[in-house]
């Protein structure tokens, strides 16, 4: 899933400030789930801004932001607003501009990363979305997302007890784990080919990325 | 200045002062120059002056730590100038494969000849730590990248490196090393991630300081196993240590490095820690030199190049030239 969490209430009242009814707008998917901007966070931060920000502060959460068919129930309030405080990640901030083109729309949240939730409170990052997955050669341990520095051939020397240098108390060598898994699997000799250099142009390095499909253009 | 011309049926793969001493078998010594953090000529002179006629080579590091220094290639032109041999060190953390490829050809119409090939420090451990890095390439597909510029004459996409549809092929020929770091983890992989170098195409290798020398010599084993140092030349590397405290930072802090214990001890009951330091070092280039396969030493004396001069001249190995 995507995983955010909420700004810095100083930024969000920032932005705020010139605005006097003001639409807090939560999301029903991913930020829900990583508990940053679902229902209760979205009644929650309208609250802290009845009380911190004065103005007229109405709240609402939709299914899902990133998709412009479900912001029906919600273009009544929407339109009767001055500005929209989303608290979707930066896919539903962007979809809220383009279905409401004449609204000042903020981010509430910082979109952080897709990952997964590692227990209470704990997220981390698995994928880079880079176009073009390779977990099938890595024993379903991604090098480009986990090694801190993207490597395709191997650990740097930055790697002692399994833990990376950039941040030895938080982040795992991805390339401790590649092994591992490997090793478990008993095929670490998929990794005495060299990988050859990654096609960039699959990432956001060949522009933003699109997706056309003609077999359900129709449906 | 015309770089020195190396025809394609000349037996060297550069014709770098260092390709020579490593194929005619003499026991190689380099040493480290790292860039001063302003536009000090002066600064880099001295260090060239005290390491000029005590070393086959210079490595002239990149960015290292991630700091900003003067650029390895404009040091390594300006070294050259002073009669140093330079080994520009390349990371994968600043450039892409075009500025790499853009670099090797500027590099060598300078007349540089070595160059060392390296995933780069990580830009946290920097003074640019908000920095984006790059990571285009990693070591070894660096490695790879400059070998086939030099042997198979193309770039990277393939394009052959040629000026016009009917000109001859005018290629960067460098003599190509690696860095292997023997105590990194996993220790498993160590080995195979030198062979993957060397078949990547490293010419050489200079391996991260050493301080245990019995888990070097299990490493070197596994090398020799392999038959690696047949096709690649190793240099063994080594930092004097300059104090207790920098001992147990070493041993403490710093990832990939390996300080045995009695070191440390040794430093810290010594009345004059910079001397038994040195005196370490030249006892472990000994031993060092013993070890079947390794073709040479690496001297890191991290600013404290003064020293190269004595730590050769005590280990025997002084120049000929």
């Amino acid at each position: 899933m995507i995983v955010a969490e909420q700004k810095p209430l100083d930024e969000i009242r920032g932005y705020l400030a010139p605005h006097k009814r003001i639409l807090v707008l939560g999301c029903g998917t991913c930020v829900t789930v990583c508990l940053a901007g679902g229902e209760r966070e979205t009644a929650q931060l309208a609250a802290v801004l009845r009380l911190t920000n004065g103005g007229e502060i109405h709240e609402s959460t939709i299914e899902r932001q990133c998709d412009a068919e479900f912001f029906d129930d919600v273009k009544e309030l929407a339109e009767s607003c001055d500005a929209i405080l989303s608290l979707a990640c930066g896919v539903g901030v962007q979809m809220v501009a383009r279905v409401f083109p004449d609204k000042p729309v903020y981010p509430a949240l910082n979109t952080k990363f897709m990952g997964t939730n590692d227990g209470a409170g704990e997220w981390s990052e698995n994928c880079l979305a880079c176009g073009d997955c390779k977990l099938g050669i890595y024993g379903g341990v991604c090098p480009v997302t986990r090694c801190s520095k993207s490597l395709l051939n191997g650990p740097c020397g930055g790697s002692a007890n399994g833990m990376c240098e950039v941040d030895p108390d938080h982040i795992e060598c991805g390339w401790q784990l590649i092994y591992d898994r490997l090793k478990a699997l008993g095929r670490l000799d998929v990794l005495d080919a060299i990988a050859e250099p990654r096609d960039w142009a699959k990432t956001h390095s060949g522009g933003p990325r699109r997706l056309s499909r003609e077999d359900v253009a129709g449906l | 200045m015309t770089p020195r011309v190396v025809s394609a049926e000349s037996q060297y793969k550069s014709g770098s002062g260092l390709e020579k001493v490593l194929t005619d078998g003499r026991f190689a010594v380099t040493a480290e120059l790292g860039p001063p953090k302003s536009a000090d000529l002066d600064a880099i002179a001295k260090k060239a002056s005290l390491l000029e006629g005590w070393v086959d080579a210079v490595n002239i590091t990149d960015n290292q730590t991630a700091i900003v220094r003067v650029a390895s290639i404009a040091v390594g032109k300006l070294v050259l100038d002073m009669g140093l041999e330079p080994i520009i060190q390349i990371t994968c953390r600043d450039r892409n494969r075009l500025a790499i490829q853009s670099d090797l050809l500027g590099a060598y119409l300078m007349g540089m000849r070595n160059c060392l090939c390296l995933t780069g420090d990580h830009q946290v451990f920097g003074n640019h730590p908000t920095a984006k890095y790059v990571f285009d390439l990693d070591s070894v597909q660096l490695i790879r990248m400059v070998r086939d510029m030099r042997d198979r004459k193309v770039f990277a996409c393939g394009d052959e490196i040629r000026t016009g549809k009917k000109s001859e092929p005018k290629e960067p020929r460098m003599f190509i090393g690696a860095a292997a770091n023997p105590f990194g983890d996993p220790f498993e992989m160590r080995v195979p991630r030198l062979k993957k170098k060397i078949a990547a195409g490293a010419d050489f290798v200079q391996t991260q300081c050493i301080y245990d020398l019995d888990r070097f010599e299990a490493w070197m084993t596994q090398v020799r196993e392999q038959g690696l140092h047949e096709t690649c030349r190793i240099l063994a590397g080594v930092t004097p240590l300059k104090s207790a405290g920098m001992a147990r930072y070493m041993r403490d802090e710093v990832a990939g490095v390996s300080v045995p214990d009695s070191y440390v001890e040794r430093m810290a009951a010594a009345d004059d820690p910079k001397a038994e330091g040195i005196g370490i070092c030249v006892e472990q280039i000994r031993r060092l030199r013993e070890i079947e396969g390794i073709a040479g030493v690496h001297i890191m004396a991290i600013e404290w190049e003064q020293k190269v001069p004595e730590i050769v001249e005590k280990a025997g190995l002084k120049r000929d030239r």
